[in-house]
């Protein structure tokens, strides 16, 4: 195949102008699903059709690309994209939050603080918060034209009264520019403060479901809650088994089939450089070195 | 003296559509008035038309012509005239009806079906079933009782608990349709006891009995409802 | 004097020559009448009659063909509901009205907690505190006689009287000043049907709700209703009284009604 056959970054340009329109009008509506003409694109749905489109139409030549799937630089579905850009768009591409420019990311917002200029393009597979309750699409877009929101309550007491806390823990509503509820994507409910008063401009993208959202730099976010159940961040309460960081999000690795674990942080290019900078969890020797020798 | 019912000319006639638009004419040219603090007795044989005059009276039946003035609230309404909501305002504070069988709603309990018309008026709920106890008592409906719904109760009983919901309430006008129809003689004699304190308190009645040594022993006056009797 | 009685209390819901046609159907036609604070109106009739459609135009889910209604709002003024934007008819009917259908899988979200369902509109308002909102709604399922412990349980594991009483609490949480009815007892079995009726008339007289009632049981606008209307062929027949029409019936099809015979 060759490569050269393409456009650059692989959507034609009446494609890209398209979606660029519905970004632009996302980000003048904050938290607004604007509905886009979603391509096919050449891997399933499910895999990020949404959020490569929406990378696909804002990538300049001199973008610098980092591509994440819950926080990992290196995972298939991570390492597809990144080559799938750098093959037919010819960009840079890092695993380095500070030196990238887009980013894009599956379920998680990178450790390290975005700042202003950077783009932010989420994966979003199901784009509308209030589907929970709400079958109906035409019900759901009148009750977020007249802001009616009474049942983003009922699903958190519903959490309540089952669990007795609110137990979402990802995809946790959020109202953005005290207008509109907005789905986070299935990011989990840690990274939510890092939403509000954000420098980058955080996009997102649902191929599938047509539909894309924004929030400009330096919007209001607010995670909805109860007065008596207020909003709480959740991470395991332990330290990066291999950078010891106390601060950050936590995946859980079982090491054997003797209920052994470790928790280690979900973001690895967070990771890498604290363990860069000398800092060293109780485990970070063996697995760690392997890799960067590897 | 003032007159709180005034009949003039009022008349009834049922239409019968579904007896191929038979005209059935109850009583007409009804004029008579009633004083505060008088009790006027209906009389005639059955089918003359008494319930029907107090039914209008009540407005539970439409006058087809002429008039009936009731005193409410200082004023005198057209009732035969009146919206629906204005005799629904005058059944509230004016007129209450005494009838021979007690329509209450299941499951609630007879204190409670007595202070109802009390609590209706805006009596506080406790001073309601206090009044409504003495009276019960004085009927002889033991407290313990009280507790039930009346719809358990015997023929008697429902009828005294009934006359409890009928006299309860301050209403200047009473309407009292056999009132003693199924009662012993001591509980007849309560009721005449409790007609003549509504006497005194100025109340004005009208009755339909039966018994003739009751009826002396309240009727100021009786009226013969055969005189209104039409002539078809 | 009748003015007397009038006086300061002003209709509540207002309706001017209502119709409603369907092409050459005529579903409804010049139907005017005033509601008042407090009052329960029952609107009888078999089906086809225009009862439901009227109920749907008096409510705002229909526009009339012609003709008006009006609501009094709380701030006191009278307004032609088809001036209301839609988000202020919406808020109306999640807050000063409300609707108890027949089949209450239409008014209850059947998945979600009686709880949630009877708190949704306190939420929809802004009640942000939890613990609130859940006593307000324990309160509430007691009022309809449904035991508080069921209060986690979803409404598609309850009976068809529960279901209703649940209906009916949901809509009053919010104590509205105006609740429409569309055959609240409609597919209850006769035990059941006289606990409900017994509940809606001591709730109707103790909140002082103004109500309409479609029914085509008379024994239900008896018990409820103030004021009955009844309609044939999409128009007012007879009105008045509840017990007055019923008792002393004038037109030849509620002479029918009422002596339940069915017409031809």
């Amino acid at each position: 195949m060759n490569a050269t056959a393409y456009n650059f970054a692989y959507l034609d340009e009446q494609t890209k102008r398209m979606i660029r329109r519905a970004i632009l009008k996302a980000i003048a509506i904050p938290g607004y699903q604007v509905p886009f003409a979603s391509r096919e694109m050449p891997m399933p749905y499910g895999w990020g059709t949404g959020g490569v489109q929406v990378t696909a139409a804002i990538l300049g030549p001199d973008d610098v690309l980092k591509v994440i799937d819950q926080g990992s630089d290196d995972t298939t579905n991570a390492i597809s994209i990144r080559k799938f850009f750098a093959k037919t768009a010819g960009v840079a591409t890092t695993t380095s939050t500070e030196q990238a420019s887009v980013i894009q990311t599956r379920h998680r917002i990178p450790e390290a603080p975005l700042r202003a200029g950077q783009v932010l393009v989420y994966q979003v597979p199901i784009p509308e918060p209030l589907r929970f309750l709400e079958p109906r699409e035409t019900e759901t877009r009148r009750m977020h034209a007249l802001g009616e929101y009474g049942l983003m309550h009922v699903k958190l007491y519903e959490d309540i009264a089952r669990f007795g806390h609110i137990a979402t823990s990802y995809a946790y509503p959020v109202k953005v520019n005290a207008r509109y509820v907005m789905d986070p994507s299935p990011t989990p409910k840690f990274d939510n403060p890092k939403m509000d008063d954000c420098p980058a401009l955080q996009l997102f993208g649902a191929g599938r479901e047509k539909r894309i959202y924004a929030i400009p730099p330096h919007t209001k976010v607010v995670s909805l809650d109860f007065e008596d159940h207020p909003f709480s961040r959740y991470r395991f309460d332990a330290p990066c088994a291999l950078c010891g960081a106390d601060d950050s999000y936590l995946d859980e690795i079982v090491t054997d089939d003797r209920g052994s674990r470790m928790f280690v942080c979900s973001d690895t290019d967070y990771c890498e450089g604290r363990q860069a900078a000398g800092h060293r969890g109780t485990e970070s020797a063996a697995p760690h070195k392997e890799r960067v020798h590897g | 003296m003032t007159a709180m019912i005034e009949l003039d000319n009022a008349q009834k006639t049922f239409t019968m559509h579904l007896q191929g638009g038979i005209e059935l004419s109850v009583v007409r040219g009804v004029s008579f008035h009633v004083d505060a603090g008088e009790c006027v007795v209906l009389a005639g044989p059955s089918g003359a038309g008494k319930s029907s005059i107090l039914k209008m009276i009540y407005g539970n039946y439409r006058c087809d012509a002429g008039r009936i003035g009731i005193r409410h609230e200082g004023a005198v309404i057209e009732l035969a005239r009146a919206e629906p909501r204005q005799v629904l305002g005058v059944r509230r504070s004016t007129i209450g009806y005494v009838s021979q069988f007690l329509r209450a709603v299941p499951r609630v309990a007879t204190i409670d079906v007595v202070a109802e018309p009390l609590i209706a008026k805006g009596v506080a709920r406790e001073e309601a079933r206090e009044r409504a106890g003495r009276l019960l008592r004085r009927l002889n409906i033991p407290d313990r009782l009280w507790r039930l719904p009346p719809s358990t109760f015997s023929g008697g009983e429902q009828q005294r608990v009934n006359i409890a919901h009928g006299f309860v309430s301050d209403y200047p006008i009473l309407l009292l349709d056999e009132p003693t129809a199924s009662l012993d003689a001591a509980n007849r004699a309560v009721v005449v006891e409790l007609i003549e304190e509504k006497k005194r308190n100025g109340v004005a009645m009208v009755a339909i009995v039966h018994d003739d040594e009751i009826r002396e022993a309240i009727a100021d006056r009786i009226i013969d409802v055969t005189a209104f009797a039409a002539a078809v | 004097m009748a003015e007397r009685l009038t006086g300061n209390d002003e209709p509540l819901l207002v309706a001017e020559g209502l119709a409603k046609n369907y092409g050459r159907l005529t579903a409804c036609r010049d139907i005017s009448f005033a509601l008042y604070p407090g009052e329960v109106l029952a609107v009888v009739g078999e089906s086809g009659s225009g009862k439901s459609t009227l109920l749907q135009l008096l409510s705002a889910q229909l526009s009339p063909s012609s003709g008006r209604v009006s609501y009094r709002m709380r701030d006191g003024v009278l307004r032609d509901l088809a001036s209301l934007g839609e988000a202020e008819r919406r808020f109306l009917f999640r807050t000063d009205w409300g609707f108890v259908h027949q089949d209450p899988a239409q008014g209850l979200r059947m998945a979600v907690s009686a709880g949630a369902n009877v708190g949704e509109r306190l939420m929809a308002v802004g009640w942000n505190h939890y613990g609130r909102i859940r006593e307000a709604a324990s309160n509430w399922l007691e009022r309809v006689e449904i035991e508080v412990s069921r209060i986690d349980d979803a409404p598609r594991t309850y009976s068809g009287g529960m279901r209703q009483r649940l209906q009916i609490a949901r809509n009053l949480v919010t104590e509205p000043r105006l609740v429409f009815m569309d055959e609240p007892t409609g597919g209850l079995d006769v035990s059941v049907q006289a606990r409900l009726l017994d509940l809606l008339r001591n709730l109707v007289s103790e909140l002082g709700l103004a109500a309409v009632i479609v029914t085509h049981d008379l024994a239900v606008a008896r018990l409820l209703s103030h004021r009955v209307m009844v309609m044939k062929g999409g128009q007012v027949i007879e009105t008045g009284l509840t017990d007055q029409v019923l008792d002393d019936p004038r037109e030849p099809y509620t002479q029918l009604l009422v002596s339940s015979i069915l017409p031809p």
